[in-house]
């Protein structure tokens, strides 16, 4: 099975990623802008809301995107680790970097252990493994009483950044959590664009070729879910703290599913596309938040327009008009 | 241990093996899909639960009984099956068989979507039909009839598609499509319809499931979200090489969740998820998998 999912970036794409083409700069440059206004813009909350689930999907998507990994298990790293984080803060009274990093770890040690098995196994077999491991995870969090069953975690008090910055106020905690994502966003760029980053491309375009060239797969593959899974961590334990709250549903797959789409719709293997898609179904979602069930056949609608009419997503083909890699 | 008395632990093995009857139906389903098709159909468990619906329908607004149901609400599955096959999975063969699971996966939240808008997620009551309530007792356990009938009637469907598939002419067609489809093309043989006809077959099986199902569990638009994961599960577990192995595997992990629910009864619904784990790590393949 070496078809990973087709990509086409455009031939630009192939061209010497080791300096940062201006377009690329731009486009950071433009983000890092978005980000600062963003909350005189739209109310702050649901602005870290996208950040938290652009994070999300970013990490997921540097697994789907430049591995050709579809996990549909990434819920149980954002969820657990949203427990943590929650708990850390409410039971133990830790400061809230402390919360994330230990969220982040608890995300981390879990995405060792999924990712050592499901990389066993390839394509198809790797999804449904990852969403049967996630749905375990979820029936522990069902049942251990530390999560707090079906009430989850609440009231989870948003305490002092490094003790002295107070981040009750809801513009702070903002600038907090951008700070975060820009260093998650950043982070995941220089992976992607570093040597680390061409060898998961060759084993996305052809594994067998990479494993002949000496190159030992698994270990790479075992590298990424790991980062993937830790990164996946950080969102979801922030969430926990902006939101002040964990919950069933952070772990549940509907929440796999959902960073699945965001992936999509903002185009996989893109750098913002993740971004977009996690800003356009938080908004759909908002939006249609009174309509019930609705939202699910409208998630349903989109996956398949997305699978039927725009697989690149709209950053994908936005990337192929403009012919650069966004 | 020895607390537990017979009939508890008998009730509870029957509970296991009418699990692993739906589990034997669905993976089956899942398999015949995917050896012809190569996607793994995410909407199996929304169309275990629309056959489900369809007999609910059926009862109570045309007044059709459980009998008619079980031939009725398969054919209707399987004919949506097929509509979904050639306005949407057909255009996707040539492509990653990724974007096959994504497909079915919208499908399958669509689906369960418009069911919990029209029906609400209580659950509707199906009455066990008169010929099969009661029960007897035999001794060690009373056996309630209908349940089994739910074993004796998914054992004999299996049996049947795995006669079908390995020794009748359709089944070798079938066999050689898996293997090679543009030779069997070759020699004449209609291959995208043997595709079409697979998966509405397939889905077909997953609706005679959900009809079974109906008077045991309550019909709800949820029921088969979870299910299908466990279903997952059991496929990696058994590996989707052999017929015959998936009923054995399907049958066998309901034993092993019925038995767990005697004796350690908070690993019940986790333990298939752990017998998955072990299984990758000694034989990645699955019990009954081949290498590809």
């Amino acid at each position: 099975m070496q078809s990973s999912l087709e990509h086409k970036v455009s031939p630009a794409a192939a061209v010497n990623e080791e300096a940062m083409p201006a377009h690329q700069r731009g486009l950071i440059v433009g983000l890092v802008a978005v980000l600062l206004i963003a909350p005189f813009l739209v109310y702050p909350i649901f602005a870290m809301k996208v950040l938290c689930f652009a994070l999300f999907a970013s990490a997921f998507n540097l697994l789907l995107g430049y591995v050709g990994l579809l996990s549909f298990g990434h819920a149980a790293f954002f969820g657990m680790a949203s427990y943590t984080s929650a708990h850390a803060a409410k039971i133990w009274g830790v400061t809230p970097e402390l919360a994330i990093l230990l969220g982040a770890m608890v995300a981390a040690g879990l995405g060792l252990v999924f990712g050592a098995l499901a990389i066993r196994r390839q394509g198809i077999y790797f999804a449904m493994i990852t969403l049967a491991l996630a749905q375990m995870v979820y029936f522990f969090a069902l049942q251990i009483p530390f999560t707090g069953g079906e009430d989850g975690i609440q009231a989870v008090p948003r305490g002092h950044l490094f003790g002295f910055i107070n981040l009750a106020n809801d513009l702070t905690l903002y600038y907090v959590v951008a700070a975060i994502f820009l260093i998650g966003f950043l982070l995941i760029y220089r992976i992607i664009h570093s040597p680390f980053g061409h060898v998961l491309k060759a084993i996305r375009e052809n594994e067998t070729r990479a494993i002949s060239l000496g190159y030992s797969v698994n270990r790479y593959k075992l590298v990424v879910f790991l980062l993937s899974a830790t990164l996946a961590g950080v969102a979801g334990a922030t969430k926990a703290i902006v939101f002040q709250l964990a919950s069933l549903t952070d772990v549940h797959w509907t929440m796999s599913g959902e960073v699945v789409l965001m992936t999509l719709i903002g185009g996989v293997g893109t750098i913002i596309g993740p971004f977009v898609g996690a800003l356009i179904v938080l908004s759909i979602v908002n939006y249609l938040a009174g309509f019930g069930a609705w939202v699910t056949v409208i998630e349903g609608v989109w996956f398949v327009a997305c699978v039927l009419l725009f697989r690149h997503g709209i950053i994908g083909v936005l990337s192929s008009w403009l012919r650069k890699p966004l | 241990m020895l607390s537990i008395s017979t009939n508890a632990l008998f009730g509870q093995l029957l509970l296991g093996l009418i699990n692993g009857a739906f589990y034997a139906v669905l993976s089956l389903g899942l398999a015949v899909i995917f050896g012809l098709l190569n996607i793994i159909n995410f909407a199996h468990g929304a169309l275990y639960m629309m056959g489900a619906f369809v007999a609910w329908m059926l009862l109570n607004y045309l007044g059709l009984g459980y009998w008619s149901a079980l031939i009725i609400a398969p054919l209707l599955v399987g004919l949506v099956g097929i509509v979904i096959e050639r306005t949407m999975i057909a255009r996707l063969y040539r492509l990653d068989h990724l974007y096959g699971l994504l497909l079915t996966f919208g499908l399958a939240l669509i689906i369960e979507g418009l069911f919990r808008h029209r029906f609400g997620v209580s659950g509707l009551p199906y009455v066990i039909p008169k010929e099969l309530s009661g029960g007897y007792n035999i001794g060690f356990m009373y056996l309630p009839l209908y349940r089994a009938w739910v074993i004796v009637a998914s054992l004999v469907v299996c049996l049947a598609t795995w006669y079908v598939i390995d020794h009748t002419k359709l089944g070798s067609y079938l066999r050689a499509a898996t293997e090679n489809p543009e030779l069997v093309g070759a020699f004449g043989i209609n291959v995208p319809r043997l595709i079409t006809l697979t998966y509405g077959f397939g889905v077909g099986l997953a609706a005679f499931a959900g009809v079974l199902a109906a008077p045991i569990y309550s019909v709800n638009p949820v029921m088969g979200a979870n299910l299908i994961i466990v279903v997952f599960a059991v496929v990696v577990i058994g590996g989707m090489g052999s017929i015959l192995g998936s009923i054995v595997t399907g049958f066998g992990l309901g034993l092993v969740e019925g038995l767990t629910k005697v004796f350690y009864p908070e690993a019940a619904s986790t333990v298939i998820f752990v017998i998955m784990a072990v299984v990758l790590l000694i034989r990645p393949l699955g019990l009954f998998g081949k290498a590809a």
